[in-house]
């Protein structure tokens, strides 16, 4: 034995014999150290002496979101909840918004499983069998899928369990059996996908339509509900009389899931042995193709090359004027990040529908529409300036050019603002067709909004690689907490500022802090 | 200051979180071809990325052709162009819209920029694929790439950070011909490389640095000379060069 194998041996024990001795449980335990490992630097920054502050800070959290799912329940549950055609309604709903968002992880999370490359070359060329691993990684990818959405759940759950009684717990075996189930239909539709698009395309069709599941599905129920005039809240359809008396009987198959949510214990194994059948298949079934398909995945890195026809050099204008083209055509030509960084614009699709059914008539909708817009001009706006900041994949090119640095950011603001501006134009427009003010307020703090969030991203810009964007939260938590922070204060400047004028100060006073914390504690840079 | 001199480099340092370059004089007259070498973590890349502005130096000070790097970057970088081993370029451009990209950057006129656009893909086989999107190409052609536009501004002095690392021997072949011939027409270029045969076969004059320091320079029969190994390899002169200078920091420490 070398001399570093017997320094491994001594700090490790002996080195696994690997995959003969037990493949599935070598392969997990493989899966989970990576995992584990990921999280912690997730949540740490890579830095493991903030373990303990991490950790304060999610159990403070946690008990935060228990104390506020009490203050909303308690009033609900103080005579108790019966199992009634309006408690299983609101149940179902929100199982329905669940298994949407559920849905939409598993499938961004089995696509990067096909396509992240770190180990499969390592693994699809080592002797061991890779259906093996993918079985494994199945199984990883319906424990994710299970634990997003137990997390958001579990504070409403608990409470249930604790203030109208404990048969409320099965609440998580229902949502182990949707997991399940959504991670099932992600895989069956990565595999359909790779058969009719090819998998040059899959990525790009997957991660698409996760973002459209994820977010469509919300938005939708909104607009249905304004539609019906049920409201601007996402669950106003599912509480409204008219939806409760279209509901069919309280026997009906239709209340499965809910009723073994309320405990009917029965309800809940017959889920969990069809969703745990449904896996063990498709398991089976998808894993002795993952070689093949992932190894096709890696042979096409990107969709098929695209040509652009050669129309000779425009002449020059401003250095900023290249800049900006550069942005936009680098945006245009991304529809993933286009349509990750767009997803913004489809939370403003509901507003839009409130202004179209209430055109012309009161002006009640604009303390609803204004607000909603201008948080999500902010919103995008940062997202916006991060890809152009951050996200420069040729940043040594631009830092070596003649080209002063204010210069450069100034283009990729204007960029910026330009985008921001064709989306929020027709809402001004149409506001002030009816509302001059609203439409002042609307542009105003749209525009505030937009600069406040690009200043944040300013301070907080860093070297990154656009593909990153996705976790781009990660990478700086104070700049993501900001932008939220001054596009919600903003929103709400709007709102108070249209009812009236001198209200906006406090929010505005608030924004300036937020503004001073987030230049006080941004990263310095070399001098 | 002479603006013969393309690049005076004195007293130059530079720390992370040991010194990676510790006071480095270094001259490179117009028109050399100069080839910088030396083990990894010498201090090379950090050098050559503080002469393109891509890092600011501790210590010491940088002209490029008469131009106070620190004190004047806008006129200094106007000379320079820099090429990495990893090519930094667009995927979603081609290179013609790379280059259009470029030229904007270093503000020459389209019309001259065009011209010069198509001559270097041309010169540089890229023809073919001009009109593509770049996120397909092979790493040579990256690479390609990035020297058209490194060089479609015309710059006096190109810096190229280990610019055939990964390149297969055709692609190899033809930029170290378009590299020649810029130096025939009075360009300089610093160059840093592992590969020791392209330094002896391309560079005028060969610098080795180690921890941080110029250790030898000149040609390679200067070399070759000082290091009293007159039929000896470049490899065997840099390894005793290199081995030498380590000795030395061991014997001071």
């Amino acid at each position: 034995m070398s001399a570093y194998q017997t320094s491994v041996a001594a700090a490790h024990g002996p080195l696994s014999s690997g995959p003969e001795r037990s493949t599935l449980l070598w392969f997990a335990r493989h899966e989970f150290r990576l995992i584990w490992r990921d999280f912690v630097s997730l949540m740490t920054g890579g830095k493991p002496q903030r373990t303990a502050i991490v950790a304060t800070i999610i159990v403070t959290f946690i008990a935060g979101m228990h104390w506020f799912a009490g203050v909303l329940i308690a009033p609900a549950v103080a005579d108790g909840l019966g199992k009634t055609i309006p408690v299983l309604l609101a149940t179902s709903g929100a199982l329905v918004m669940l298994f949407s968002l559920m849905f939409s992880q598993a499938i961004e999370s089995v696509t990067r499983a096909y396509y992240a490359r770190s180990d499969l070359d390592l693994i699809l060329s080592s002797p061991a069998p890779s259906h093996r691993l993918f079985q494994v990684r199945t199984l990883v990818l319906c424990a994710q899928t299970v634990s997003l959405s137990m997390l958001i759940s579990s504070p409403v759950i608990n409470v249930l369990a604790f203030l109208d009684g404990a048969h409320w717990l099965a609440a998580y075996g229902v949502l182990v059996a949707l997991g399940v189930l959504a991670t099932c239909l992600a895989i069956g539709l990565t595999l359909l996908l790779f058969r009719w698009v090819g998998t040059q395309r899959t990525r790009l069709f997957a991660q698409i339509m996760a973002a459209v599941v994820g977010a469509g599905f919300v938005i939708a129920l909104q607009v249905i509900g304004i539609l019906l005039g049920q409201g601007y809240s996402r669950f106003s359809l599912f509480v409204s009389d008219d939806t409760v008396a279209a509901m069919p009987d309280i026997s009906s198959m239709v209340w499965l899931p809910a009723s073994a949510v309320m405990g009917q214990i029965g309800t809940l194994f017959w889920l969990l042995g069809v969703s745990s059948l449904l896996l063990a298949l498709v398991a089976s079934a998808s894993s002795r193709r993952f070689a093949d398909d992932a190894l096709a995945a890696s042979s096409h890195g990107e969709v098929a090359v695209a040509s652009t026809l050669f129309k000779g050099f425009k002449p020059s204008r401003t250095v900023r004027s290249g800049l900006r083209r550069k942005e936009w055509a680098l945006l245009k030509r991304d529809p993933w990040l286009m349509s990750q960084t767009l997803q913004q614009i489809l939370y403003l699709l509901p507003p839009a529908v409130l202004l179209w059914m209430n055109y012309g008539e009161s002006s009640g909708a604009f303390y609803v529409i204004v607000p909603v817009v201008v948080m999500a001009a902010g919103q995008l706006a940062g997202g916006l300036a991060w890809i152009t900041i951050s996200g420069e994949d040729a940043h040594e090119l631009i830092d070596t050019a003649p080209v002063a640095s204010g210069t450069i950011l100034r283009a990729k603001v204007e960029a910026v603002f330009v985008v921001i501006g064709v989306i929020l134009a027709p809402f001004v427009f149409a506001i002030g067709v009816f509302s001059i003010r609203a439409a002042i307020a609307l542009a105003l703090g749209g525009a505030m909004a937009s600069a406040s969030a690009v200043m944040i991203q300013l301070w907080f810009r860093s070297q990154a690689n656009r593909s990153l964007f996705r976790r781009r939260q990660v990478s700086s938590r104070a700049a993501t907490i900001c932008e939220a922070l001054v596009s919600i204060l903003w929103a709400a400047a709007a709102g108070v500022g249209l009812l009236f004028a001198p209200f906006a100060i406090a929010p505005i006073v608030l924004i300036l802090i937020v503004l001073g914390i987030a230049l006080l504690i941004r990263p310095q840079r070399e001098a | 200051m002479s603006e013969s001199k393309a690049l005076v480099i004195r007293n130059l340092e530079k720390s992370f979180d040991r010194p990676a370059v510790r006071g480095l004089d270094l001259t490179i007259e117009g028109g050399e071809f100069y080839a910088l070498l030396g083990p990894n973590g010498a201090g090379k890349t950090t050098t050559l990325r503080m002469v393109a502005g891509l890092l600011k130096p501790d210590n010491g000070s940088i002209s490029v052709f008469g131009h106070d790097v620190i004190a004047d970057p806008i006129a200094a970088k106007r000379m320079v162009a820099w090429v990495s081993d990893e090519p930094m370029i667009y995927d979603k451009l081609t290179p013609m819209e790379y280059l259009e990209f470029v030229s904007g950057l270093w503000s020459v006129p389209s019309d001259i920029a065009e011209r010069r656009a198509l001559e270097l893909v041309s010169w540089l086989g890229l023809e073919a694929h001009a009109g593509e999107r770049c996120s397909g190409f092979s790493k040579g052609m990256r690479q390609k790439v990035a020297l058209a536009g490194a060089l479609v501004h015309e710059p006096k002095l190109i810096i190229l950070d280990e610019p055939l690392t990964g390149l297969d021997a055709g692609s190899a072949r033809q930029v170290k011909d378009v590299l020649l011939s810029k130096v025939r027409q009075g360009t300089t270029i610093i160059m840093t490389t592992h590969i020791l045969e392209v330094a002896e076969r391309m560079a005028e004059r060969i610098g080795v640095i180690a921890q941080g320091r110029l250790i030898a320079q000149g040609s390679l029969d200067e070399l070759r000379r000082n290091a009293g190994k007159q039929d000896s390899t470049l490899e065997e002169v840099f390894l005793n060069l290199v081995e030498t200078d380590d000795a030395d920091m061991e014997f001071a420490a």
